[in-house]
């Protein structure tokens, strides 16, 4: 049997050329926008007290989509006002299943508004409508239907102990899966019995605030869910007000750190969710074409917006020419452009602040002495984009090797033996995520066990499931979302 | 002519040997009447960090015991302490409580080992889980061990309240740098005495003694502690946050200032152990 692949006889491609283009396909439904978005608070829309709005834009055009309320401490108060109100005279002694009849409802209507949501996160955030609309909305709604389940259940988390809900739960989270975080967080916090306010962030607080309206038709009592956005200060004053019992956070490592020390002095319950720096671990005897599959997800899912992304592949040596070269071939085919387009692989990134950070850490990689390819394809002029990127030549020294990117840029190391990737893997302070690739099964298995990780995809990446609890090792945080570990953060346990 | 008694020099277990503090400093023990009992090594912030590098040594031979071994070896530290619970008795009743409180108080110590010697194969089975995702994915928790935890001992109950923190961490699998109750440390030095004849690898457990206002700031900031299991007061708690914060260490805080009922059944099990431990996802295709 010939080889399919060596180095004299590369794999046939297909080249086309530039006789066939993709046609435009974009997305037109109607996103049912406002032009001025209140705080949500006690179960109505209500200006922020100082009567202070910023301008949330669409990253792939840099044009305003809509004003939104900027929430002082004065509005988060009240808004913790109305939690604790909330939890004390309704919530917090509503049977179980009646709660879980009210997280059904929520995630059926999330279905019934799928698509207006989606292309809402889309205009809003940058990422391609075909990730809003096939994996960020019907996972958010996944979920809610996950915990409706359980909030008449409780009592089966923590055999032998008594469970409660904490109270009122102050929740911050980060721009790149808005919808998804907040139904993260929202649910698992509602079926335990708890009250929440949540943050989102700056850049993408439209469908938190559409998530709202969704409260509202659900006809959940007042003051449950309570949404003020705003920025950074908005969130320290959730965080820090008195009311909230309970902290959840998803974000960064340093302000992960910068919250623990403020909540020091502090009795509140707390979870992290925060960096990483995953490896994505190719050993020789992987199925490479689905590898090369599950690299390019890893790293170029949502732009590389993501915690876990496999942000540092490791290869084994014998086959680094080969994938590398099945690497290149298959990025040069993805498309990177308008997110509202059906086709579009890669959308815009998130924010101007995001590409500085972004353009600034591959200079570095660049300066340091990593070999840089990206496909030069053509960017559109306006808006925030960034080709997809993949260095070689990386050393574990370099800042494109430690530090976490977020954007889609992937750094290739290679190992010899397992012990070496191990080794490598887990010579980082995070420990969010990890992926193997191998036909072997016990390999997976010992891998596994080895690599100081929270979630550990063997031949896949980038997969989440509202029964599978996700959550960090190490500087990734601590806590787990997701599934009866997740759930059982939300409840206090005597 | 009567005989002269042996007395004994109190030494600390640290990495599977009995040791004196670095610093050669002891602080004199007295018992409920006064009178002097012993000398009692008062360990430095360098003690502190070359127990840590005991523990690191044999975490990982520890956690890849098997459970059913490491249960053997926790029932086995019940058996070395029931063997000798009248000297237990006595250095607990040094503090000034009565033989009987002290007795009973050792007692519910040796149950305790033996409550979490049963747990070593069983807490997986409450806390794991297999998951059923939507995709074609056989999806599983599983727990770890978190590595190296520190243990501050609150002053009272100086067994008991020792034992509570220590178990839970080592049932699992994790190494264990403990102080003990800076008033009344005696019972710690036979503490340690009894898990160096239990089979226990040397280094699972290590016992300092001496000032915690000394050692706090380091047990905070320890980069390879992973998590804090204390019973300490409000002030302490606060710079043990701080310092956890710079590496996003694990805090398990119970507060020394009001009672903890050390004796109730709600002070073991597994959510005890549910504390120190990591959840680890994976997702392992299924096809053929």
């Amino acid at each position: 049997m010939p080889k399919t692949f060596s180095k004299t006889n590369p794999a046939r491609e297909l080249v086309f050329g530039d006789l066939w283009e993709f046609d435009p396909a974009p997305e037109t439904a109607d996103p049912k926008l406002k032009k001025r978005y209140d705080l949500f608070i006690n179960g109505s829309f209500v200006p922020p007290r100082a009567e202070q709005y910023f301008a949330t834009i669409n990253p792939a055009h840099e044009t305003k989509i809509a004003d939104i309320a900027l929430a002082d401490a004065s509005d988060v108060d009240v808004a913790c006002k109305a939690a604790q109100k909330a939890f004390t005279g309704v919530w917090g002694k509503m049977p179980g299943k009646e709660r879980g009849k009210y997280l059904y409802r929520i995630a059926r209507l999330l279905q019934d508004h799928a698509r207006e949501f989606a292309i809402a996160e889309t205009l809003d955030g940058g990422k391609p409508i075909k990730e809003s609309r096939d994996f960020d909305i019907p996972m958010a709604a996944a979920h809610f239907f996950y915990h409706a389940g359980w909030a008449d259940k409780l009592e089966h988390l923590a055999p032998g102990r008594q469970v409660a809900p904490h109270g009122v739960v102050g929740q911050v989270i980060p721009w790149n899966f808005p919808l998804l975080m907040l139904a993260w967080k929202i649910a698992p916090a509602l079926a335990a019995g708890n009250c929440v306010v949540l943050k989102p962030a700056e850049t993408t607080s439209i469908t938190a605030l559409k998530f709202g309206e969704i409260c509202q038709e659900a006809g959940l009592p007042n003051g449950v869910v309570n949404i003020v956005s705003g920025a950074t200060e908005t969130g320290a004053a959730v965080i820090q007000h008195p009311l909230t019992m309970k902290v959840a956070f998803t974000g960064s490592t340093e302000v992960g750190k910068s919250i623990m020390r403020s909540l020091a002095g502090t009795d509140k319950k707390l979870t992290m969710e925060l960096g990483g720096k995953a490896a994505n671990i190719v050993f020789d005897d992987a199925p490479l074409d689905q590898a090369v599959e599950g690299i390019v997800n890893g790293i170029f899912f949502n732009q590389g917006h993501v915690c876990c992304a496999g942000s540092r592949l490791l290869v084994q040596e014998s086959i680094a020419d080969e994938v590398l070269a099945k690497l290149k071939r298959r990025i040069a085919v993805l498309r990177v452009g308008d997110p509202m387009d059906k086709n579009t692989d890669l959308g815009a990134i998130n924010s101007r602040e995001q590409l500085t950070k972004i353009t600034e850490l591959v200079k570095s990689g660049v300066m340091e002495g990593a070999e840089k390819y990206d496909t030069g394809c053509k960017l559109p002029a306006k808006g925030f984009f960034f080709r997809p990127t993949i260095f070689t030549n990386v050393s574990m020294s370099h800042r494109i090797a430690r530090e976490e990117i977020f954007g889609p840029v992937l750094g290739i190391l290679t190992f010899r033996t397992p012990e070496e990737a191990v080794e490598k893997a887990n010579n980082t302070p995070y420990g969010l995520s990890a992926g193997v690739w191998t036909d072997k099964g016990s390999r997976i298995l010992k891998m596994s066990t080895l690599l100081k990780a929270g979630v550990v995809w063997a031949n896949t990446y980038n997969k989440f499931d509202p029964t599978s609890p996700f959550g960090g090792y190490k500087e990734s945080g601590f806590g787990r979302e997701g599934g009866k570990q997740g759930l059982l953060e939300y409840l206090k346990v005597a | 002519m009567t005989r002269l008694l042996i007395t004994k020099t109190p030494k600390c277990y640290v990495g599977g040997a009995f040791i004196r503090s670095e610093s050669g400093r002891v602080a004199p023990l007295h018992d409920a009447s006064g009178a002097f009992f012993a000398n009692i090594p008062q360990c430095t912030r360098k003690d502190l960090r070359n127990a840590v590098e005991a523990a690191a040594k044999a975490g990982p031979g520890w956690a890849k015991r098997s459970a059913f071994n490491r249960g053997q070896i926790l029932y086995r530290l019940a058996e070395m302490m029931e063997a000798r619970s009248g000297e237990l008795t006595e250095a607990v009743a040094l503090g000034g409580t009565s033989k009987a409180e002290a007795s009973r108080e050792v007692a519910a110590s040796i149950e305790r080992v033996v409550h979490y010697a049963g747990w070593t194969d069983k807490y997986e089975q409450i806390l794991g889980s297999v998951n059923p995702v939507a995709s074609t994915h056989f999806n599983f928790t599983v727990t770890e061990p978190m590595g190296i935890i520190g243990v501050i001992a609150p002053d009272d109950s100086p067994l008991l309240a020792l034992v509570s923190l220590i178990l839970p961490a080592i049932t699992s699998g994790n190494c264990v740098v403990a102080l003990a109750s800076s008033t009344q440390p005696y019972p710690s030095i036979l503490l340690g005495e009894m898990l160096a004849t239990s089979d226990l690898p040397g280094g699972v457990v290590n016992l300092l003694t001496g000032l915690r206002s000394e050692m706090l700031p380091t047990f905070a900031t320890h980069e390879h502690l992973r998590a804090l299991s204390v019973a300490v007061n409000a002030a302490d708690r606060k710079t043990l946050k701080l310092g956890a914060a710079e590496s996003v260490k694990r805090v398990n805080l119970l507060k020394a200032e009001e009672p903890i009922d050390w004796f109730s059944d709600k002070r073991q099990g597994v959510e005890e152990i549910r504390a120190l431990i990591e959840f680890k996802t994976t997702w392992h295709p299924v096809g053929a």
